[in-house]
């Protein structure tokens, strides 16, 4: 169910970057993409009651591995926000200058490219 | 003569993320020596691929670099992040690093015209950093990583004369390319979600022990749609038009010649060959794609008036042949595809190279005001020809080499209508770079190019440089050389993903 509303989100975002006609919202549209990315990562890592994945000294190995919330995608998803950040910061300055060169941030009207 | 491999497999991505770190400390001041740094890091890349592409082939079998010393348990789990040398990958290696080589030596004199030369460089190395990443790594995610740190480079570096057009292309690819990347994440996670491993030789091994689940097949469908935007495949590549004309000349270079082969295509073979596992249906769709990619590719570029915009098209169109190639499956298919994914790094690096030494000199990108330079640039016109003989395929050049090996592969697998649209489309190329190089070079000289100089000498000797491997890269066939380079290549896909495991590790035998 959860995985579902993670799905979703993801198709609102891609929603945004596919419709919407003003840079920024394009922008915040991929970042809702990501987010929704991101989201789903954790999700699959989660175990029900699980502990946090953390071997303190005299847990049992065996214990701490059966209820032990997945660390791995929480790895994943602390370099995907780092390189989602990078993008995002780039996006924002490339848009900045399209605003200053085009004096828009009308998509339809930043079209001098064709062919 | 022993080779150590695994001190200098490493390198191959520590050498330009630490160029990539200290060149931009160097400011205005000191250009000439961020234009020596650069080309001393790019030299040192090209004797570093070389030696690995021979120790490997003295080693005989596929070197694993495991980082920080985490490796595989002997129950089979892997824990750590490898690095994996095998024929394919040291190939792959060798076209960057030389196409950096010379994309790089054209940059001393051609980024007079910009600013920032510190960044530059920095975004430069760092692109490679992250193609030699993504060529190298055996693991999923870190794929991804290096991916985007190629990508977002390369954004960047399209966008960097901040001019209109090259900030509309670089968003446009910037927005493009991120969803791209987001979706590739996406099936790395479901991936993960299905299997549980991250590691391709063990989510191989996973994935043969059960049939592909609805999981595997989206987030396959997933994979291939991110990674065939990188590739600039039909009906992904809207991007590349308008980001490879508007990019300086030497990232044109390096943008159409390598990038979009080391994160687009080879992702995709090897997540097909190493990880699935290939089959007719998989086959057939690359089959369909690559052929769509070469007829739209070079029914576009006919129309085109714009010199970098023509070529760009004509990328799409090339890469299509590669995935045709690929996607046939046989021996003779796979070598003649990587083949010919070697050749055209090279000889569409060149017709960017030139393309740019043109604009250095005139001002212009479009054909029609152009005419007759031949007379004033002998050496760019020699460079120019020789390559767009290469990309048309005439013989002697490389380019016929492997366009015939690709036809005769398609003939060969009974697929006679692909080889049909392979040698229509290759009459096609044929017609667009003649009209190319009559109205770039030859043809009369208009009176307001009577005084243009010819290019700086180092540009000169870049596209020489890459000249003189257009043709002896046709010797790549002879029997010995075809062994060491050629065919440890095809070797590294044909194995598919029983060989790309028990390369990898012993212990990930069945079971686990």
């Amino acid at each position: 169910m959860v995985y579902t509303l993670c799905l979703l989100l993801f198709m609102i975002g891609l929603y945004g970057v596919l419709t919407q006609k003003n840079l920024i919202k394009i922008i915040i549209g991929l970042g809702i993409m990501e987010y929704a990315v991101n989201m789903l990562l954790i999700m699959i890592g989660y175990r029900h009651d699980g502990i946090v994945p953390i071997l303190e000294a005299g847990m049992d190995v065996k214990k701490f591995m059966a209820t032990a919330v997945d660390p791995l995608p929480q790895a994943m998803v602390l370099t995907a926000i780092v390189i989602n950040v990078a993008v995002l910061a780039l996006s924002i300055a490339v848009a900045m200058r399209l605003y200053q060169k085009y004096g828009t941030y009308d998509i339809t009207e930043i079209r001098r490219l064709r062919g | 003569m022993n080779i150590d491999l695994h001190t200098l497999l490493p390198l191959a991505i520590a050498i330009p993320l630490g160029m990539g770190f200290i060149l931009p400390l160097l400011g205005k001041k000191l250009t000439r020596l961020a234009d020596t740094l650069a080309t001393l890091a790019t030299a040192l890349l090209v004797c570093l691929s070389v030696l690995l592409l021979i120790g490997l082939h003295q080693a005989g079998k596929p070197q694993v670099y495991w980082f920080g010393g985490w490796s595989v348990t002997a129950s089979g789990t892997v824990f750590g992040i490898n690095l994996v040398l095998d024929g394919l990958s040291a190939l792959m290696l060798v076209v960057v690093a030389v196409v950096s080589f010379a994309a790089t030596l054209f940059s001393t004199r051609y980024m007079d015209r910009y600013t920032a030369r510190g960044k530059y460089y920095s975004l430069f190395m760092l692109m490679i950093t992250g193609m030699n990443g993504c060529i190298l790594t055996g693991d999923m995610f870190n794929l991804y990583v290096f991916l985007e740190i190629a990508a977002v480079s390369s954004y960047a570096l399209v966008a960097f004369g901040c001019e209109r057009d090259e900030l509309e292309a670089s968003f446009k690819y910037l927005i493009l390319g991120c969803v791209a990347s987001t979706f590739v994440l996406l099936g790395v996670a479901l991936l993960y979600a299905q299997y549980g491993a991250l590691n391709m030789a063990q989510l191989g091994q996973r994935m043969s022990m059960v049939a592909p689940g609805r999981g595997s097949i989206l987030a396959l469908l997933l994979m291939l749609s991110g990674l065939g935007v990188k590739a600039a495949l039909v009906p992904f590549h809207a991007w590349l038009p308008d980001a490879h004309p508007s990019a300086p000349a030497p990232i044109s270079a390096m943008l159409s010649g390598v990038l979009i082969k080391a994160i687009g295509v080879y992702a995709i073979i090897r997540i097909v060959f190493n990880v699935y596992g290939f089959n007719d249906q998989l086959g057939m769709a690359l089959m369909v794609l690559g052929t769509l990619s070469m007829v739209v590719g070079v029914v576009m570029a006919l129309n085109q008036w714009d010199f970098k915009r023509l070529l760009a098209y004509h990328s799409i169109s090339q890469i299509g042949y590669v995935i045709l190639a690929i996607g046939l499956g046989t021996p003779l298919g796979i070598l003649a595809g990587l083949f010919h994914l070697a050749n055209h790094a090279i000889f569409k690096s060149l017709l960017f190279l030139s393309a740019g030494a043109v604009d250095y000199r005139t001002g212009t990108r479009q054909l029609e005001e152009m005419g007759g330079l031949a007379q004033r640039m002998p050496s760019t016109a020699r460079s120019s020809m020789i390559a767009s003989m290469s990309i048309a395929g005439v013989p002697p050049f490389n380019g016929f080499f492997s366009k015939l090996l690709i036809i005769i592969a398609c003939v060969q697998a009974g697929r006679w209508g692909f080889a049909l649209w392979a040698v229509i489309v290759s009459i096609l190329t044929l017609a667009s770079f003649m009209k190319v190089q009559k109205y770039a070079f030859y043809g009369q000289l208009k009176a307001k190019w009577a005084q243009v100089k010819d290019v700086p000498l180092i540009m000169r000797c870049s596209m020489a440089l890459l000249a003189l491997l257009c043709i002896a890269m046709s010797l790549l066939l002879i029997p010995g050389l075809k062994a060491v380079v050629l065919d440890s290549a095809r070797d590294a896909l044909v194995q598919g993903v029983d060989g790309y495991r028990t390369a990898v590790s012993a212990l990930l035998g069945a079971g686990s």
